[in-house]
């Protein structure tokens, strides 16, 4: 197994969501990527995006601004 | 095969769209239903199609795109799942019956319904609209062009009636979507139904609606998501919650190449370019001794169809001699539009219905007029 590492996760209601907020991410530079949402925070399946923890604030600054709605933010040894 | 059956579905698709069905249908895995490539794949490929569909009709965010498998299934979603017994619902004798057979159904269910009236040009009296609007009005559905005249309605006027009576506005735009401009916010739309098929250039298969933030629609369909497994409904968010079930995602990705080729192609050349074809059309078989032309042609934009009769022949026999001595397709019968052939007095006799495309060239207007002149001997 990969050594694990501190990650903000975001987890989304949506598919639609996920992918908006991967792409937002990707168009503002953010460091992350897409997972399956882990079990620790969401039993109900579906994508969540996860980052870096260094990336907290830029995360949570786009969510903020693009108004995509999530279901949760998780930091998260992953 | 000279094609003039563009209102049913346009023939040939760009090149472009069929290679991104081909290419989905080697590379997509299921939407929503992994993280592995081919599933992210799938999910990208469609949100984008949703960026483009909600760009495409002025709607708030792609979130708000549902996507279907055809209009006919989001008219019965929004119809559906918006009016409930007791409401009352106006509605025009323009329509199609994938607006009327859900409307037939809600009446069933308690609702009443109001059709305004078409004259024999195909017209509505737009009077007529406020005139229909009672306390238990709940909305207001129509088509923005006749499949039957290519009559259209002015969806700016109507929806301003609708939000000034606080009416729910359910807009079908199949006959027109991709050729005119249509614009949710400035006609005051609140859900627009849409195929993919027609005018948008699309695969079959792929439709869906576009809904105002804040519009609520009780879902027709329940089942799979991808996500919130355990919630024993259907998730209220949007679009999951009109979306239960695998997408077309192989037409979605076809249906986005689409709305590529008509953003590059640029709708006004391509609206132009059918406009002049269809006067063509219409001047040159209007002159035929006999012929008898349909709906209104004398208004400054319509879509490009030709319907007409020569004299009492049964629109099926003058269609399939159309085919089968000349080679030109074409529409026959009532066009799943029984309140507008009932209107235009044809409800017996049908029509034979031309409809052009973009790729439809002055040579096969004129083919078709000559050919229509020597039946018609």
């Amino acid at each position: 197994m990969r050594e694990k590492q501190e990650r903000i996760v975001i987890t989304f209601y949506t598919t639609a969501d996920a992918m908006a907020m991967e792409k937002a991410a990707r168009l503002h530079g953010i460091d992350g990527k897409s997972i399956s949402a882990p079990r620790a925070v969401s039993a109900d399946c579906g994508i969540a995006f996860s980052s870096p923890i260094s990336e907290k604030e830029n995360v949570m600054r786009l969510l903020s601004e693009s108004g995509i709605e999530i279901q949760g933010a998780h930091e998260l040894w992953l | 095969m000279y094609y003039f059956d563009h209102a049913a579905t346009s023939y040939p698709k760009p090149a472009k769209v069929t290679e991104a069905v081909c290419l989905a249908m080697n590379t997509m895995g299921n939407s929503g239903r992994a993280v592995h490539e081919g599933s992210l794949k799938a999910s990208r490929i469609i949100f984008e199609a949703r960026e483009k569909t909600a760009a495409f009709f002025g709607c708030e965010k792609p979130q708000n795109v549902a996507f279907t498998c055809n209009a006919t299934e989001g008219l019965n979603m929004a119809i559906q799942g918006s009016f409930s017994s007791g409401d009352h619902i106006i509605s025009t004798d323009l329509e199609h019956n994938s607006v009327l057979r859900p409307l037939y159904e809600r009446q069933e269910k308690g609702c009443t319904v109001s059709f305004l009236q078409a004259d024999s040009m195909g017209n509505i009296c737009y009077d007529d609209l406020e005139a229909n609007i009672r306390p238990q009005t709940k909305g207001i559905v129509c088509t923005h062009a006749s499949n039957v005249t290519g009559n259209l309605l002015d969806l700016k006027r109507i929806g301003a009636v609708a939000r000034k009576h606080h009416l729910l506005f359910v807009a079908d735009v199949s006959q027109t979507a991709g050729v005119f401009p249509i614009d949710m916010k400035e006609m005051g739309i609140d859900i627009l139904c849409f195929t993919g098929h027609k005018s948008l250039l699309g695969p079959q298969g792929t439709g869906g609606l576009c809904i105002r933030t804040g519009v609520e629609i009780r879902p027709l369909k329940y089942g799979g998501t991808g996500v919130q497994t355990f919630l024993h409904t259907q998730p209220q968010e949007m679009p999951t919650r009109l979306e239960a079930g695998t997408l077309n995602g192989h037409g979605i990705a076809g249906l986005s190449a689409a709305l590529d080729y008509l953003n590059e192609t640029g709708i006004g050349n391509i609206r132009e370019h059918e406009e002049r074809l269809m006067k063509k059309l219409y001047h040159g078989v209007s002159r035929i001794p006999g012929v008898k032309v349909y709906g209104d042609f004398s208004a400054g934009e319509r879509a490009a169809i030709v319907s007409l009769n020569y004299r009492d022949v049964p629109s099926t026999e003058l269609a399939d001699e159309l085919m089968e001595g000349y080679g030109i397709a074409t529409r026959s019968g009532a066009h799943c539009a029984p309140r507008m052939h009932e209107a235009l007095g044809t409800a017996k006799q049908g029509a034979v219905r031309f409809s052009i495309g973009y790729n439809t060239t002055d040579q096969e207007v004129e083919y078709v007029i000559d050919s229509l002149r020597r039946i018609c001997q």
